[in-house]
């Protein structure tokens, strides 16, 4: 009985996430990011500022919040704030509605919960497969988020990487480009690879934070309500033993 | 001091009366197991639904402007706002997986016999008014499933002949799912319904208690009593069960527990990703699936290709419940005593409903389309299959007395 509640269980729960996997040619990559490095969040969260946000609003993302979860100083603090703001405000993109339409034709979505709609391994493995493709108006393009109207604003840092196609022979006798990867730069960036990766890591940590903050209360949390939990649950168990004990006895009796 | 109170009330109040007849002296079979755990478990979870729901109303906005804001506002600014959501999310799937095993109980030991037909129907009526507490609850958040979710479902309604557009028009009191169906089905999620579900879980326990409780035996144990009338194989509900009912519900807020402080997201099951985004009437999503406990309808409803007859075959494969007790026409109870031809039925109509739910949630394929065909087949020939087996079946002996 109990086997066949557990295959009930794993039937509901457990198979649909095979078909989770979207996106181009390129497989998700793993992006192994760490909630508990304060350190790398806030590196991350001052790119998200540097990078991000002169395009993007967070606009559920107060700056104080940041400052209190990742432990920041003062300094540290007011240094992530841009001018006339106060630590209690949001995270409100610097670009103007209007002017974003005039350059992009829409706003930029906002990027507070974007980790939650897309998840870490897609914004990890979209933010590294920008690729040179001259017929797009930003001159890039992208290998999981093919067509995408952003340009890549890690050109600098990182080089703008080649894309690798391969001939593949349709049904109907033509052949088509496919993009099977992208290769190294032509021309590098200020970063080295591994510069790059970890910048674009500590952002995506920072993206999941931002997300939900209360992530880092709950997995805190977790263990003493569990705990608690179990306590009561073991005293509930020894109390029914007791209770029952004449009942069992009465059955055995008989 | 306190008993002179206490008799004084009782005086005035049925107390100990109603003390003595739900609990203390209400006598219950001794063989209870693993799958009577669901009916408190279900009373608890219905209470941690109010309770949240009622702290999140606090904060919360039904309007098509701010309910999304408002959500990631209790999220965030609020205190202890995303424990209080993450319970009142997470009490939502819990709160089926408990209804369906607890269904599933009744089908395996024929709780849903004479003389407890009652029960049964009352349980089918909260089966549905849960569903439309759910589905109007899920429209809340304003994200992009919750929008595209209830215009899809809605729009069902428009399918039926004549009155199908006005009906739409009248349950979404607009042309699309807008600010005046929030704020209805707002009013509807916190009030309406949950009255509804009261009243029915009242029903549904006075019935149980009247007639007393079926076991995993299906022998009814007020057949054989002592000289005081007391049945022989019976216990007092209260502290056996309570202290037994206390050990289940331990194990069970462990679990969900768990599922809020580690999982929440249930694997984009019990909150969805899309539902991240608040509500665009502009853009529809691409894949639009309903929630788990709702998939396995939704596959039986695409599998028609008729829209109409689909939403027929939807609403039947809820309403043909309520018949239950009489299309199964055999006395013998218990799955224990039964025929093999009733076990494969029934094991059969598990694979289905657990496979629907599968299917509900996948986008369209040629392959899903003829699965969903087939295993909504198979639902629906449960219930035929079982009119005919339940007469023709070789049962085994029942006991007198519990074993």
């Amino acid at each position: 009985m109990i086997k066949l509640l557990v295959i009930i269980m794993v039937n509901f729960l457990g198979v649909a996430s095979v078909w989770a996997s979207d996106g181009g040619p390129i497989p998700l990559k793993h992006a192994s990011i760490n909630l508990a490095d304060k350190a790398a969040l806030y590196r991350g969260a001052e790119t998200f500022l540097a990078q991000c946000a002169t395009c993007h609003s967070a606009e559920y993302m107060r700056y104080g919040r940041v400052a209190t979860d990742l432990h920041l100083t003062a300094t540290q603090a007011n240094g992530l704030l841009p001018p006339h703001l106060k630590l209690g405000d949001e995270m409100v993109g610097f670009m103007p509605n209007d002017y974003a339409k005039a350059v992009f034709g829409t706003v930029p979505p906002d990027l507070t919960l974007i980790a939650r709609v897309k998840g870490a391994d897609w914004l990890y493995t979209y933010l590294t497969s920008f690729y040179a493709d001259p017929a797009k108006r930003w001159g890039v393009n992208n290998a999981v988020f093919p067509g995408v109207n952003m340009p890549d604003v890690f050109a600098a840092l990182q080089g703008v990487p080649e894309p690798e196609f391969t001939s593949v022979k349709l049904p109907d006798g033509t052949s088509e480009q496919r993009l099977i990867g992208i290769k190294a730069p032509l021309v590098p960036g200020s970063m080295t690879p591994a510069e790059f990766d970890t910048l674009v890591r500590d952002l995506v940590g920072y993206m999941v934070y931002m997300a939900e903050p209360a992530k880092m209360q709950r997995m805190n949390y977790g263990p003493y309500v569990l705990g608690f939990i179990l306590l009561f649950t073991l005293l509930m168990f020894l109390l029914k033993k007791e209770y029952w004990r004449d009942i069992k006895s009465t059955i055995r009796s008989e | 001091m306190i008993q002179k109170l206490g008799k004084w009330v009782d005086d005035r109040l049925p107390v100990s009366h109603f003390w003595n007849a739900h609990l203390a002296k209400y006598y219950v079979p001794k063989n209870f197991n693993f799958w009577y755990y669901f009916g408190s478990i279900l009373l608890a979870v219905f209470a941690i639904q109010i309770v949240t729901g009622i702290w999140l109303a606090m904060n919360y906005k039904p309007s098509a402007a701010e309910a999304f804001n408002s959500v990631e506002y209790i999220m965030r600014d609020v205190n202890w706002g995303w424990l209080i959501r993450y319970m009142h999310s997470t009490g939502a799937s819990f709160f089926f997986i408990a209804v369906y095993l607890h269904m599933f109980r009744a089908l395996m030991y024929g709780s849903y016999k004479k003389p407890r037909e009652l029960i049964w129907i009352f349980g089918v009526l909260i089966l549905v008014a849960l569903m439309a507490e759910a589905f109007m609850g899920y429209l809340l958040p304003w994200g992009q499933m919750s929008f595209w979710g209830a215009q899809v479902i809605i729009s069902l309604f428009g399918s039926i002949p004549f009155i199908g557009p006005d009906l739409a028009l009248w349950i979404r009191g607009d042309y699309v799912v807008s600010d005046v169906t929030l704020n209805r089905f707002f009013a509807l999620h916190v009030i309406a319904l949950p009255l509804v579900l009261l009243f029915l879980i009242g029903g549904h326990i006075m019935a149980l208690h009247e007639v007393g409780s079926n076991n995993p035996d299906g022998v009814e144990i007020k057949t054989n009593k002592d000289e005081h009338g007391k049945p022989l194989d019976g216990i007092p509900f209260h502290p056996y069960y309570t202290v037994k009912d206390l050990f289940g519900l331990g194990v069970f807020l462990f679990l969900f527990a768990a599922v809020i402080f580690y999982w929440p997201d249930g694997g984009g099951k019990f909150l969805e990703a899309p539902n991240f985004i608040p509500a665009d009437p502009l853009k529809t999503p691409e894949h639009i699936a309903p929630v788990w406990y709702f998939a396995p309808h939704y596959a039986i409803l695409r599998a028609i290709p008729d829209k109409f007859l689909g939403v027929l075959a939807m609403g039947s494969a809820i309403m043909i419940l309520f018949f239950l007790p009489w299309i199964d026409r055999n006395p013998t109870k218990s799955i224990r005593y039964r025929s093999m031809a009733f076990k494969i039925t029934l094991f059969s109509f598990v694979v289905a409903f657990i496979s629907l739910g599968y299917l509900g949630t996948q986008p369209v394929t040629y392959w899903t389309t003829l699965f969903s065909r087939i295993f909504a087949f198979v639902y629906f020939g449960y219930f035929f299959a079982l009119f005919v087996v339940s007469r023709l079946e070789h049962t085994k002996p029942v006991p007198e007395r519990l074993t």
